[in-house]
């Protein structure tokens, strides 16, 4: 009877220390499922889910803060990836965070721009090159359209230009084939 | 005739069509006013621009260089003067145009200085760097950069060179009549690429409806210092891919994902070896390349066509009939649509195949696949293309890369054999860019997120720095402070308050701001005239005079 007591003892106290060693070994840095769905979602960091960019809205979906059709230029296939994922019913985006439009970049007027910054410190992702009292410009390559220096321009010199299809980024349609009708 | 030769999976037997086009002798397409010239004609990045509009160009001279390390130069095919370098159609599928300079031909044709290569005293480098500033790609359709090509890398020796002259593709014969009329000069270009791989062992593989061509080959075979194999292979489609010829010829087959050299090989085409012997031992570009000109045409032949010259020229001069259904470039079964005529023949055009319904009646209306797996018995790939193609309707698109996807050489026979007729290739085409587009937007993405994530970091960053700025700032402020006014009131206090070095502090910064004011001085006053310095001094009159004005209301309130 002591024997086997100091033998579930001695067992406990194995158990309890390889637990508690690799709970110091291997313990996770973050969130890892906010990781996958910040890898699922478009990195425009628009914040038009209501979050201060897609980092965020991951954090807060993951906590299930946050629903997963907040996002509108990830698109119905977005939230149906999310939803993939997070092994919930995909549903349709929520109107009130806006609504899917075609993949843009910002433009600016040069003529127009009067050089005040404004719009470098509301961009996201250092997409727009400039200094005081010089004329800012955009680099089309690393701007995501996520709109945010439009609102803070004091000369309204900033327009969104849609991406339009050239031969490098021109893709093979779904072929459409016409079944023949055998009824 | 003794080699063992291997067979590769699948293939079928389209009907040829090759005695068309292959009685007539070559013809030179006339000058042409205007010749249009895209600046992608290889795969890789598009060359650059280094001419401006107005200026004149020789023929052979460089219009656009090669830029980054897959690409190669582009040349102006004739004498005369650039008149745009804009946006033009090319022949493509979709019709949209692609960055080209069109040049406005002068009739005289009048060349650029050029001499052939020493080649044998130049290091593979230099010879390879020659080579993409002549403009050299591969002319069997698919145009990669043949300088890249030629460069093995020191881990992958190649011993084995295979020439492929098997041109399997139905009505197409620019090859064969290559090999026929030029079989010494391709062979002179197999020597350079021997010296560029250190290749010990040389192939050509020629299918055996090539009998002309494979004469002149062994002709010219018996002729060069060094051992060429010219090989009649059995004829059967996809029998030219570069792919297949090697494992009719060698019996290795490149594994899934894996280059030829990664086994010992490189296949080049015939029109390439040519174009090599072109630029070696004449120091000429690419320029020009021969077309086969066929289909429902008065005289389908093969025409030596500048690279820029229109499709409807090529069309009229083999005698354009009427009631045609349109132009594929290349064969009946990889050939792409061209919906605009208009269009200027590439490095890539080895044929301009015009439809009628007699040749090619329209296929009949797509039934639903009923998966009878003929397809995967014709496909050359060892894919299952039934599978490929359900993934690929659906939009599976990770299941389709299981399936290994991009082995596919979308060379048509799983179409061809279909007894639903299912345009199966589309639908590989179509997955294919589905998985680069979302590779792309992938890239984009996660270059965005590492940006914002570097911005929330440096404004982090520049936040602690200035707030440690401040600090510093302060505290070296206060010691100055602390020590002055110590010196001074010594029989006073002996540490001042801490509100006394406030004051001090704000009457220092008081001065400061005075000083700076009266340090700046306006500007443009010296070398005036007495008149501008009397209308000054009246100015500054009636300012002090206002300025006493606004000040005495303010004084009689705050008296009474």
């Amino acid at each position: 009877m002591f024997t086997a007591i100091l033998v579930m003892v001695g067992i406990a106290v194995v158990t309890g220390l390889v637990l508690g060693w690799s709970a110091i070994r291997f313990k996770v840095e973050g969130n890892p499922l906010a990781e996958k769905i910040d890898a699922i979602l478009p990195q425009t960091q628009c914040g038009q889910c209501g979050f201060p960019g897609c980092r965020p809205y991951a954090e807060a979906i993951a906590k299930g803060e946050a629903d997963i059709n907040q996002c509108p230029p990830g698109g119905e296939e977005g939230v149906k990836k999310l939803a993939d994922l997070l092994g919930v019913e995909p549903k349709s985006l929520d109107e009130t965070h806006g609504t899917p439009k075609p993949k843009s970049v910002a433009f600016i007027d040069e003529q127009t721009c009067i050089g005040c910054t404004l719009c470098i410190q509301a961009c996201p992702v250092d997409a727009i090159a400039g200094a005081a009292k010089q004329m800012h410009t955009i680099i089309a390559a690393e701007c995501t359209g996520c709109e945010l220096c439009l609102p803070p321009c004091p000369v309204d010199c900033i327009s969104m230009v849609p991406i339009a299809e050239d031969l490098p980024h021109w893709k093979w349609k779904h072929p459409v084939i016409e079944l023949k009708r055998v009824a | 005739m003794s080699r063992e030769l291997f067979k590769f999976k699948g293939g079928v037997h389209p009907p040829g069509h090759k005695e068309e086009s292959t009685g007539r002798p070559i013809h030179a397409a006339p000058l042409p006013k205007k010749l249009v010239i895209p600046l992608h004609q290889h795969i890789g990045q598009t060359a650059k621009p280094i001419v401006d509009v107005g200026d004149r160009v020789l023929k052979g001279q460089m219009i656009a260089a090669a830029s980054g390390t897959v690409s190669a130069a582009v040349h102006a095919s004739s004498s005369g003067i650039v008149r745009a370098i804009d946006m033009q159609p090319v022949p493509h599928i979709s019709g949209l145009p692609d960055l080209c300079i069109t040049i406005e031909t002068d009739g005289r044709d009048e060349w650029i200085a050029h001499a052939p290569l020493d080649y044998q005293a130049m290091t593979p480098a230099e010879l390879r760097v020659q080579l993409r500033d002549l403009g050299l790609v591969g002319l069997g359709g698919a145009v990669f950069p043949s300088a890249t090509k030629l460069d093995p890398g020191a881990a992958y020796p190649c011993p084995t060179l295979i020439i492929n002259g098997g041109e399997c593709e139905p009505w197409i014969t620019c090859d064969d009549v290559l090999m026929r009329t030029h079989a010494d000069e391709i062979l002179q270009g197999v020597a350079v690429m021997r010296h560029l791989l250190g290749s010990t062992e040389t192939l050509v593989g020629i299918e055996d409806n090539k009998p002309e061509a494979i004469a002149a080959m062994q002709a010219a075979a018996a002729k060069m210092d060094f051992a060429v194999e010219v090989v009649s292979v059995p004829t059967i489609y996809p029998g030219g891919g570069a792919k297949q010829l090697a494992e009719v010829l060698t019996g290795k087959q490149v594994p899934s994902g894996k280059r030829s050299t990664d086994v010992g090989l490189q296949v080049f085409n015939v029109g390439t070896a040519y174009a090599l012997a072109r630029a070696v031992h004449h120091g000429e570009p690419l320029i020009s390349r021969l077309v086969t000109v066929t289909g429902h045409v008065v005289r389908p032949q093969n025409i030596e066509v500048l690279i820029g010259t229109p499709f409807d020229t090529l069309i009229q001069l083999a005698g354009d009939l009427e009631h045609s259904t349109g132009v594929l470039m290349g064969g009946p079964m990889m050939g792409m649509p061209v919906p605009n005529l208009d269009v200027p023949v590439v490095k890539a055009t080895n044929c301009i195949l015009v439809k009628s319904a007699e040749l090619f009646p329209p296929l009949p209306r797509a039934l639903p696949c009923i998966r009878c797996t003929r397809c995967a018995d014709a496909c050359p790939a060892a894919l299952q293309p039934q599978e490929l193609f359900r993934f690929a309707k659906a939009g599976d698109f990770g299941r389709a890369q299981e399936y290994h996807l991009f082995d596919c050489i979308e060379c048509g026979c799983c179409s061809y054999v279909c007894p639903s007729h299912i345009p199966l290739v589309d639908f590989y085409r179509y997955a294919k860019s589905e998985i680069w587009a979302h590779e792309k937007d992938k890239q984009a993405s996660d270059l965005a997120r590492e940006r914002h994530e570097f911005r929330l970091f440096r404004q982090e960053r520049e936040k602690a720095e200035k707030a440690e700025k401040l600090a510093a700032k302060a505290q070296a402020k206060r010691a100055e402070l602390a020590a002055a006014p110590a010196d001074k009131a010594e029989p006073g206090s002996a540490t001042p308050s801490e509100a006394d070095a406030k004051k001090a502090l704000i009457a220092a910064a008081l001065a400061r701001a005075q000083a700076k004011k009266a340090e700046a001085a306006p500007k443009n006053t010296d070398n005036l005239s007495p008149d501008t310095q009397l209308e000054i001094a009246e100015i500054e009159a009636r300012r002090a005079k206002i300025r006493e004005q606004a000040r005495q209301p303010l004084e009689s309130k705050e008296k009474t």
